[in-house]
């Protein structure tokens, strides 16, 4: 085989490939430090206040600013700690935050990877977060990082179990696992069932799967960490968490994977429950738009949402947030999987 | 190995270049700053926190049986949801067999769910 050969059939595509990955994560790393920034303005216009507005043009650049300062700070590793696992860490917080990015569509075919078992791979990723919060907990060698370490386990195994049976009730009325045909399964539904198949907006899983949205979002709240369930680094009892021992960029490894964390909820409700790429009413003004516009617009409409509820929403105690988990959303969930599938059953609407 | 064989793990390389990739963007990020800043390492600096106290003993501590018991639910259901996956996917070509399989199954898991809530496995007080 000639040099010109092994160029055209294995580095090229090698090389695209490592392009079109440093492109999306490059993008998403961009997105993330204007998610936070987000995130922090939302807060700020709840309470009142002005939030960061010194860095740049309204505080544009304040993400940037912060990543310069831990950048810049004194790691710390704790005598008592184990260090490897100490630094491994993060380091895995963050890398299955992103790798979970790899089979996310954000438009028709604009894709890393189009595995035909594309939820299984993301549930499977999102179930593996937890080790970085155990490995946290446990290296750092100190008490209100190991005591974090348990309850965050606890709380992101009870609801791991309930975003299992959202998807499944999604996945009954798709038949594939795949995320793009997810998407296109939402062509059709309730707007092609009573005549206005232009009514796009009808046609999405938000409408006849209601129910699972709420529980989906709830839940995507515990997976994550966020307010109002961030026990796991409730300020009053636990100082900062299983970050405790953490400093510098190693901590700052924490706040990026659990942001691309929240990041990849929002894409899965929005492929889940609104249709990723699709626009919301199928008309000629609509349709011009290009879809990644839609599919960027509908994730942060869901990240909003996160955002006014880590405003507003008051801390839950930890029995409470166990109680909610598996008192409630599990069966009612387990029903709804019963449920959906009886009705497609009975009218015969399972997808061959 | 079969084309088709082959056909299906190429779809899974991009996947793997791509954890790759992220994989080596996190070290980066994890690395500059043990180059880049100051480091003045001292004994006290380097204790555990425990606000301000001398640690007076192992953290590696006893604790609650129930993070087990959560632990061990967890992987029922979570193994259930598995099951679930493969079922939901193909559930049209199954008929009516599958469909009422899979409720008996589930049915089984509810008279399970039910008893661990009557015994008290899911409080937390």
């Amino acid at each position: 085989m000639s040099l010109a050969d092994v160029w055209w059939s294995y580095l090229l595509p090698l090389l695209i490939m490592i392009g079109e990955s440093l492109l999306l994560l490059v993008v998403l790393l961009i997105g993330v430090a204007y998610i936070l920034l987000a995130d922090r303005k939302i807060w700020a216009a709840v309470q009142i206040r002005r939030g960061p507005n010194v860095v740049g043009p309204w505080g544009l650049l304040q993400s940037f600013a912060d990543l310069l300062k831990f950048v810049l700070k004194e790691p710390v590793i704790p005598a008592g700690a184990n260090k490897g696992v100490f630094l491994l860490a993060p380091l895995v917080t963050c890398t299955l935050a992103l790798a979970a990015w790899a089979v996310i569509p954000v438009d028709a075919g604009w894709v890393i990877s189009n595995i035909n078992v594309g939820i299984l791979y993301i549930f499977a990723i999102s179930s593996l977060a937890v080790y970085g919060v155990i490995m946290a907990g446990w290296a750092s060698n100190s008490k209100y990082p190991f005591l974090a370490a348990l309850r965050s386990a606890a709380q992101m195994a009870s609801y791991e179990v309930s975003i299992g049976f959202v998807i499944i009730t999604v996945l009954l009325c798709v038949g594939s696992l795949n995320l793009t045909a997810i998407v296109e399964a939402q062509n059709r539904g309730l707007a092609t069932l009573i005549g206005l198949p232009w009514l796009s907006i009808l046609n999405w899983y938000w409408l006849p799967l209601l129910p699972m949205l709420v529980i989906f979002f709830v839940s995507a709240l515990a997976e994550t960490n966020r307010p109002p369930f961030d026990l796991i680094e409730a300020e009053s009892e636990l100082v900062a968490g299983f970050m405790v021992e953490y400093g510098s960029t190693p901590y700052m490894m924490f706040m990026l994977g659990e942001y691309v964390a929240v990041c990849t909820m929002c894409a899965m409700a929005t492929i889940l429950f609104f249709g990723g790429w699709l626009p919301p009413i199928a008309v000629p003004p609509f349709t011009w738009v290009p879809g990644i516009i839609w599919f960027v617009l509908k994730a942060l409409l869901v990240f909003f949402m996160f955002a006014m509820v880590k405003a507003f929403v008051p801390r839950y105690r930890y029995d409470q947030l166990m109680r909610l988990g598996w008192k409630v959303f599990l069966p009612i969930s387990l029903a709804m999987v019963a449920i959906v599938a009886g009705v497609l059953q009975v009218t015969g609407w399972v997808p061959k | 190995m079969s084309q088709s064989l082959t056909q299906l793990l190429l779809t899974y390389l991009p996947l793997i270049v791509f954890i790759g990739v992220a994989a080596v963007i996190g070290l980066a990020l994890l690395v500059v700053a043990f180059v880049v800043a100051y480091r003045q390492p001292d004994p006290e600096k380097l204790s555990a926190y425990e606000c301000g106290f001398n640690a007076f003993d192992d953290a590696r501590m006893k604790f609650d049986i129930r993070y087990y018991l959560v632990a061990i639910l967890f992987i029922i259901f979570d193994l259930e949801v598995s099951f679930l996956f493969p079922w939901a996917t193909a559930l049209g070509r199954l008929g009516q067999f599958g469909f009422w399989s899979m409720m008996v199954f589930l049915a089984v898991l509810t008279v399970g769910f039910i008893y661990e809530w009557k015994k008290g496995a899911l409080e937390w007080d």
